[in-house]
């Protein structure tokens, strides 16, 4: 094995958190930074090509490749798992910006009581109405404490939106359930799809309260604190799966490389996939050396390191960490150790299949055009006399209808699934649908979670990542109320057919729902039930920080890469301001 | 080096229908006069000719020519398929393939050792003489089938080969766009999203190369 020369900071990662912490640490410190991205480059100029459904949005171009790596899956601890195959429930990202050059860029705020979940519930209804295997914790860090840091995110990414909490003042036209903000987004709301519009004045009829999407895809043009500039998006409908071509949707290639790619001192490494940690004898005082990877060509190499940062999202965070045998893997039968625990997946789900008598145009769009709607999100309305907690956004976006994903989506009752009834209906619907999506928290449960699994291997003949993961009673009593609302909106925006999300059973690894998979090294206040500070600082190493999703200790109902931007922020400032001055835990 | 092979289709069969829908108003014009007693060669990547004839028989039974428009046939959906069997999907390169291979429940996905060119090889074997049939006959065959990992696949391929990008061998002369008013890839609706609210707006469509102006790589063609 080669051995190179010790940078100051090794980050394993170069999607949204890895290149976030590139920036900040190559903009405010002098130290070497090395990003280690087992994927291809890429650049914001090069997605003109990428306008094709098939290869990118069917045969999911961008996305890491399961012929490589893949998770196995089993719905209960008992049960034997097997590989997912193919990915389709959630889409792993690969290459430079990683699934941030192809995510939606909805970027709504977490509600403020998501945070301290377990006490807020516990004093508002006591917590016996907890289900009996939940795992939910407080964070241990507030949204007060985080809001300065969601307001850099918002920033950073030119957010367009509208604001409904100014400092305390409600603002008519935005989401009056959210926590309050410091400022108005940086730039107004987008344009709006007709599918959308046609919901906004569905929901208020009601008396509900919609409000514009919190948009990475830029109403108009906007320079943020870095000059970096983009111009407005044009709503061509090539956002969710295909980067944007004229960077004009926030990503890591438009707004982070090009600060990158200034500094000197940072280099990323590309066709680098990291195996392990390398680390000094396991314990409470343990140090991580530096990392080893397989690079391109397949040679082993190892690269000594000061600081390590994991930025390889929610699975590979937690894989690779179980994988070089730092912290004790959780096992829910022994009640003992935290690693890998608090698995969750958002709860999302298309509500209500809505068909109409007017053409929609559902091509034109953005990841992100559309309209929200929270008040059925979190704890905003009461449920002491409900059979579950919490809830979810409700969401009509208009994203750009492909037709090979699209076409076909018929009422029930034409009943054929191929065939010339079908396919006239299919015709004659293709334009006429739109769907109301439910995107609900997930709490965390003592058995979902993740290990190593004993069987199916990686292409380097590591083992694969295995989730343990279910729906249980609280998901779905919320589905079917949120269901029942949603179709309700459907109804008073004129729809002539609803069909209606026929309920969640067991976990389905072929529907996608979401890339908002969380938890395997949960932050919280103490060793004894999480796997890093508030800072995604390790607890047993002080010079290991762990960055994304997989800190959340539960899932939430809102898009979560805000959320993980604004902690990666607080490391970032934690590590320039203290950490490289004095060493040491953090917290 | 096997020998190339063709499939033969008659361009009364092929073109015999044009059909042109914007948003749901269809008109049938007549297929080109001058084309009527030509027949086109198309080589075959994967397929033998009776593997074809087969294949975009069935197809057309899941999205039939008809009066609602033109469908697989028009589409030249078994060029397309052929296509993807032929290159990296075909043979699953991209689908974890590790055993052990085990059963699990529909919700874990396809968790089978068959790639989709097996499948297809096993599954047309299945419907040998399904081409003489007539369209009744047809349907029956193939709602015997309906369950099997074959006939998903074949139902999905063949909405793929109807509405795919034209560079990668359907949706001929974007007949499947043009029956569903889709526009392709566009550059920019910035002016025209708030514009047409309940009223269909139906652009020509052009394809990726076109709008781009270069040739763009298709995932089939990769060695
Ligand atoms: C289709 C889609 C739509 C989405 N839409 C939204 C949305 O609208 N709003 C929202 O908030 N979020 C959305 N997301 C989620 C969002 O993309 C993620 O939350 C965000 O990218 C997470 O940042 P990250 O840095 O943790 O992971 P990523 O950005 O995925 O980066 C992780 C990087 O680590 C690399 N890596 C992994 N393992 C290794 C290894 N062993 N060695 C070296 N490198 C490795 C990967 O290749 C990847 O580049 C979407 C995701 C997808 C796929
Ligand atoms: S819809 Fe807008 S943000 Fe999305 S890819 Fe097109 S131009 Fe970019």
């Amino acid at each position: 094995m080669k051995t190179l020369r010790k940078a100051d900071v090794v980050i394993v990662g170069g999607g949204w958190t890895g290149l976030l912490m590139a920036k900040e640490l190559g903009a405010r410190t002098a130290l070497s930074v090395v990003v280690l991205e087992r994927g291809v480059p890429r650049s914001t100029d090069k997605y003109a090509d990428d306008m094709d459904e098939l290869d990118y949005a069917i045969r999911l171009r961008m996305m890491q490749d399961a012929a490589q790596e893949t998770v196995t899956l089993r719905h209960d601890a008992r049960g034997r798992a097997v590989p997912l195959r193919r990915y389709a429930s959630f889409l792993p990202g690969s290459g430079v910006g990683g699934a941030g050059e192809h995510w939606n860029g909805q970027c709504p705020r977490n509600l403020p009581d998501f945070f301290e979940l377990y006490s807020r519930t516990k004093e508002k209804y006591g917590v016996n109405r907890l289900p009996e295997d939940h795992a939910v914790q407080d964070w241990g860090i507030t949204y007060d404490e985080l809001e300065p840091y969601y307001t850099r995110t918002e920033r950073l990414l030119g957010l367009s939106g509208k604001a409904g909490n100014l400092r305390g003042q409600k603002v008519e036209g935005g989401n009056p359930f959210e926590g309050w903000r410091s400022e108005e987004y940086p730039t107004p709301p987008t344009k709006l799809p007709y599918f959308s519009a046609l919901f906004r004045d569905g929901a208020k009829s009601l008396g509900y309260h919609p409000y514009p999407v919190p948009a990475a895809t830029l109403s108009q043009a906007y320079t943020n604190p870095d000059g970096i500039s983009r111009p407005p998006c044009v709503y061509c409908g090539y956002c969710e799966r295909f980067g944007c071509m004229i960077g004009a949707k926030a990503q890591p290639t438009s707004v982070l490389l090009p600060v990158i790619e200034k500094k000197k001192n940072v280099t990323i490494r590309k066709g680098a996939w990291v195996r392990r940690l390398v680390h000094d004898a396991a314990g409470s005082e343990s140090r991580v050396r530096g990392v080893t990877y397989v690079d391109a060509t397949g040679n082993e190499i190892f690269q000594p390191a000061e600081i390590v940062f994991l930025a390889s999202w929610t699975l590979n965070n937690t894989r690779l960490l179980l994988l070089s045998g730092i912290g004790e893997p959780y096992n829910p039968g022994a009640g003992k150790g935290t690693l890998g625990r608090n698995l969750t997946h958002q709860v999302s789900f298309a509500a209500a299949t809505a068909f109409f008598a007017k053409p929609l145009n559902r091509f034109m769009g953005s990841g992100a055009s559309g309209m929200l709607l929270s008040d059925f999100d979190g704890d905003n309305f009461d449920h002491s006399q409900l059979s579950f907690l919490r809830g979810g956004l409700l969401e009509a976006r208009n994203t750009g209808a492909h037709p090979i994903g699209e076409f076909g989506e018929v009422p029930h009752r034409v009943g054929s699934r191929w065939g010339s009834t079908w396919k006239k209906a299919g015709i004659e619907y293709f334009d006429r649908v739109g769907r109301i999506v439910v995107s609900g928290e997930h709490l965390a449960y003592k058995g979902n979670y993740m290990d190593l699994d004993p069987t199916y291997k990686d292409r380097c003949g590591d083992a694969l990542l295995r989730l343990t993961l279910n729906w249980r009673e609280n998901e779905r009593r919320m589905a079917e109320l949120l269901t029942e609302k949603t179709v309700e909106i459907a109804r008073a925006m004129g729809a002539t057919e609803v069909n209606t999300f026929p309920g969640l059973r067991n976990y389905d690894s072929r529907r996608y729902q979401s890339t908002h998979v969380q938890g395997g090294t949960i932050l919280g206040t103490s060793p004894e039930s999480s796997v890093v500070n508030t800072y995604g600082q390790h607890w047993q190493a002080a010079n290991l920080f762990v960055l994304g999703g997989s800190l959340f200790p539960t899932g939430g109902g809102a898009n979560p890469t805000p959320t993980i931007l604004a902690m990666t922020y607080r490391t970032a400032d934690a590590v320039a301001e203290r950490y490289v001055k004095r060493p040491g835990p953090l917290a | 080096m096997r020998r190339r092979r063709f499939l033969t289709i008659s361009c009364t069969t092929l073109g015999g229908v044009l059909v042109y829908s914007l948003d749901r108003k269809v008109s049938l014009l007549s297929a080109n006069e001058k084309n009527k007693d030509k027949s086109l060669r198309i080589p075959l990547r994967f397929f033998d000719e009776g593997e074809a004839l087969l294949a975009a028989a069935a197809a057309s039974r899941i999205f039939p020519s008809d009066v609602s428009g033109p469908g697989a046939k028009e589409a030249g959906v078994v060029i397309y398929i052929d296509r993807q069997l032929a290159g990296p999907y075909g043979s699953d390169r991209y689908r974890y393939t590790q055993g052990p291979f085990e059963d699990a429940p529909a919700e874990f996905g396809y968790q089978g050792k068959a790639t989709p060119r097996e499948i297809y090889r096993e599954g047309l074997k299945g419907l040998t003489g399904f081409d003489q049939l007539n369209a009744e006959e047809q349907d029956a065959t193939l709602e015997r089938i309906e369950a099997s990992v074959f006939f998903s696949l074949l139902r999905q391929h063949t909405i793929e080969g109807m509405f795919c990008d034209p560079m990668h061998g359907g949706n001929a002369d974007m007949v499947g766009w043009q029956l569903i008013g889709y526009p392709g890839p566009r550059l920019n609706n910035y002016d025209e999203i708030e514009k047409y609210y309940g009223q269909a707006f139906r652009p020509k469509p052009a394809g990726l190369r076109e709008v781009s102006g270069h040739s763009v790589g298709a995932s089939e063609d990769e060695k």
